[in-house]
């Protein structure tokens, strides 16, 4: 494999390579490109550039690619127009689905909400840097994502209705259920990977957690082993400063999150999780350099969740109101609007029609949540195994007994009352 | 690197193997060598060879299962035999070994894990339980996991602390959860096979004192009855087996309490009562009827297990005759289980395992006088 042309950092070319290039140490492809590449040791490249990676700073303008945080072997190209409509359209769609659940909660409607807002560009562009093939595998508060890899609103809402099952198909969306209990999907993530690698197939997977997530066991478990069978996923990460009401200082002393990488052997990078142009620009190239066979990555976005945690959590005793504005102001939509308006890419008819598409996704969602689905108890007993044992049959036919004597009987007392 | 795995697992709508398992069938046919003795560990090692042939996304790996075979060397030679991709060492970490092979499940594979020893297997648990179990029912059905967990388990070699629990409740009370044990080589065999090639994930409990006694067996005959016979009608899941016949008392048992039940029942046999031993085989799913046929033709009802008696395995069984069969009794059901104490260093293990002795005990306790 090779880094790309589109990577190179200018002037940097001819460095001569460091002493790190011993030949017995064994390195990730990637890892040893940039060594050679950039004179840059294995430590610098997998360690995280020294700030995050920020291309449209939060007024909305372009910063110089002097400013955007890039490094040698931390270089990023920017996106292409094309891909930043299609994330500006789905980051306005998912603003729009995260205001719309919120209100569904409040009327009793959804069970519960963890909202994304303001994480809606780490949520689009996660879902944007996968080719079709590759797999996700979300949490509980990516179901903006969920919809953006093709998942029907509705279907992707249906944990939140409160009902038994995860809505939507996995193997045929290539998205595993939102998980709760925290980073036991990400090794289901290696799982997927390692089972593609072994069959010679270029899959790549992105886990997703929190940043109180990674001190989880299951986080460090998945990390290693990508690294050590050297697997095409990348795991990405959403800081948004808190786990509940638990701020990022009482988990983690390390430097940042994305410096965890280096210890796992794999490249980290962190990047500014409310610019959908440098998240795009960083997930791209992670999502290239994996299916080139360099082994794992770690991204960390660094974002904020504008609303508690779900409905049930009050924000209001563990955080101030003077830090919730400092993020309103470092908002991903209102940025990305002024940065494609001033490039001449956004016009009143352009902002009219996402905002039409964004209203008729808001109206399935009150439609499909607001009818009422009919359980049927039977489906209790029905998935538990690929078929049902003697014990659930038995079990089965005692609540169908119930169930019938209760309809027999409720049928009698409106005759007698006839 | 080069797709040397190309067969996918038949569970999520892959590619059937069938035509690999006639194949590997007709030629093992060929050096058939009658019935020798074979130990539990050669049974087991056996099946997953065969099932390695049959399907190519069959996978085995776990801590020291490549080269060193494991530590009980239940793995010997896989490895050499089906090259790294197949069966290979993970970092040492339970849950990342589970986890890992869910995922590997989801995308078409069949992984046998190994768990190295019983109490080794807890970090392992949340996958297990909220997953594992899960997975199925959590997505209607469209996701199965075809994935074997092997555990040895249970006491009877003198392991030091931490080498041995019988920690098959904590599985069987978990549903979604098939927990197999194999008492006898045979079935170790003909078990495994049946597990490996089941769509729902499987507790493979392996009683560890078991893994050397041998017993006679042909496994190449078992091969071929297994896979002529592949569409499970003689399916041992679910299929108590009756291990001696009797008609004063019936002896139930699994796993590793096996053949201190059958020992038990010999001595009897010699002082002129006949007992009936009933070994459950799979704990989950549950043989009802097996087990209440036996009860209520001998009337008495001895439980057998190492496992702590308190909220167990045994106190189920126990629950289930009770209700099945309460009209046939003439004695209240008795239980001989392990003593409700963490499990015991090897100076102490003699005093805690049912052993022939206090298993007569019970039997001699079953009011025969009345
Ligand atoms: C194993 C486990 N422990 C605890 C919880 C309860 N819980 C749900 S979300 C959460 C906070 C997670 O924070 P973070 O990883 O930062 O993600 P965020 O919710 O901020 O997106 C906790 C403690 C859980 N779901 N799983
Ligand atoms: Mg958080």
């Amino acid at each position: 494999m090779t880094i790309s042309a589109d990577h190179t950092a200018p002037g940097t070319a001819q460095a001569q390579p460091g002493p790190e290039q011993a030949e017995d140490i064994y390195l990730p492809g990637a890892a040893a490109e940039a060594v050679r590449k950039f004179g840059i040791t294995a430590e610098d490249y997998m360690l995280p550039a020294r700030h995050q990676i920020q291309m449209v700073d939060q007024d909305g303008n372009l910063k110089h690619h002097s400013e955007q945080g890039t490094e040698p072997g931390h270089e990023y190209p920017l996106p292409g127009d094309h891909e930043l409509l299609t994330a500006y359209a789905q980051l306005v769609i998912g603003r729009r689905v995260n205001d719309q659940n919120s209100a569904l909660v409040r009327q009793g409607r959804m069970a519960v909400y963890p909202s994304s807002q303001g994480q809606e560009a780490c949520q689009v562009a996660a879902a944007l840097c996968l080719a079709e093939g590759d797999w996700m595998f979300p949490t509980y508060r990516d179901a903006v994502a969920v919809m953006a890899r093709g998942v029907d609103p509705v279907q992707a809402m249906t944990i939140f209705r409160g009902d038994w099952h995860g809505g939507y198909d996995p193997l045929e969306h290539k998205v595993g259920i939102q998980c709760t209990p925290l980073t036991t999907q990400l090794l289901h993530a290696v799982g997927v990977a390692h089972a593609a690698k072994l069959r010679g197939e270029d899959t790549v997977v992105l886990a997703m957690c929190g940043d109180g997530a990674t001190s989880e066991g299951d986080f460090h478990e998945a990390l290693n082993f990508a690294a050590v069978f050297h697997l095409p996923v990348i795991f990405f990460v959403q800081n948004n400063q808190y786990a509940i009401s638990v701020p990022l200082a009482h988990q983690s002393v390390a430097p940042s999150l994305a410096h965890k990488a280096v210890g796992y052997g794999m490249a980290g990078e962190r990047v500014d999780g409310n610019d959908v142009v440098a998240l795009l620009a960083v997930l791209d190239r992670a999502v290239k350099l994996a299916r080139e066979g360099s082994g794992p990555l770690l991204v960390e976005a660094h974002t904020y969740r504008m609303q508690a945690h779900t409905n049930a959590d009050d924000a209001t005793r563990y955080r101030q109101d003077s830090e919730v504005a400092l993020w309103t102001a470092r908002d991903p939509l209102s940025r990305m609007r002024t940065y494609l308006a001033g490039r001449g890419l956004l016009d009143d008819d352009g902002e009219a029609r996402i905002a039409e598409k964004a209203e008729s996704v808001a109206t399935q969602l009150r439609n499909g949540l607001g009818e009422d689905v009919p359980v049927d108890p039977q489906d209790l007993f029905r998935y538990v195994f690929s078929s049902p044992t003697p014990q659930l049959k038995e079990q089965a036919a005692l609540l169908a007994d119930e169930l019938a004597r209760d309809a027999a009987g409720a049928a009698s007392t409106a005759e007698a009352s006839e | 690197m080069s797709p040397s795995i190309t067969t996918s697992s038949e569970a999520n709508g892959n590619v059937s193997s069938a035509t690999a398992r006639a194949a590997a069938s007709a030629a093992a046919t060929a050096g058939a060598a009658g019935p020798q003795p074979v130990t539990m560990a050669k049974a087991l090692n056996t099946a997953m060879v065969h099932a390695m042939q049959s399907d190519k996304s069959v996978l085995v790996f776990g801590e020291d299962v490549g080269k060193l075979g494991g530590v009980f060397r239940i793995t010997d030679g896989l490895m050499a035999t089906f090259g790294e991709q197949r069966c290979f060492d993970t970092p040492l970490a339970e849950s990342g070994i589970v986890g890992m092979a869910v995922g590997m499940a989801i995308n078409g594979m069949r992984p046998v894990v190994e768990m190295q020893f019983d109490a080794f297997a807890y970090p392992a648990f949340e996958q297990i339980v909220s997953h594992v179990a899960k997975m199925h029912n959590r997505t209607k059905g469209k996701v199965k996991l075809p994935m074997v967990i092997r555990v040895p388990y249970a006491g009877g070699i003198g392991g030091v602390e931490h080498h041995c629990d019988s920690s098959e409740s904590y599985y069987a009370h978990t549903a979604g959860l098939k927990v197999y044990t194999p008492a006898t080589a045979a079935d170790a065999y003909r078990m495994l096979r049946e597990a490996i090639d089941s769509d729902d994930p499987v507790m493979f409990m392996e009683p560890k004192k078991l893994y050397w006694s041998k017993d006679l067996v042909d496994l190449e005959r078992l091969r071929e009855d297994y896979e002529a016979k592949a569409d499970r009608g003689t399916s041992m899941e679910g299929r108590a087996a009756v291990a001696r016949s009797g008609t004063d008392a019936t002896l139930i048992a699994y796993g590793p309490s096996v053949p201190a039940a059958l020992a038990a029942a010999a001595a009897a046999a010699e002082e002129g009562r006949s007992l009936e031993v009933v070994d459950i085989r799979t704990i989950v799913p549950f043989d009802d009827e097996t087990v209440a046929a036996s009860v209520r033709k001998t009337g008495r009802a001895v439980v057998i297990a190492e496992a702590h008696g308190f909220a167990s395995v045994s106190s189920e069984i126990v629950a289930r005759v009770q209700e099945r069969c309460f009209h046939y009794l003439a004695a209240p059901i008795r239980r001989v289980t392990g003593f409700d104490v963490p499990y015991p260093a090897p100076k102490l293990e003699h005093y805690y395992l049912p052993g022939v002795d206090r298993i007569l005990d019970a039997v001699d306790d079953l009011q025969w006088e009345d």
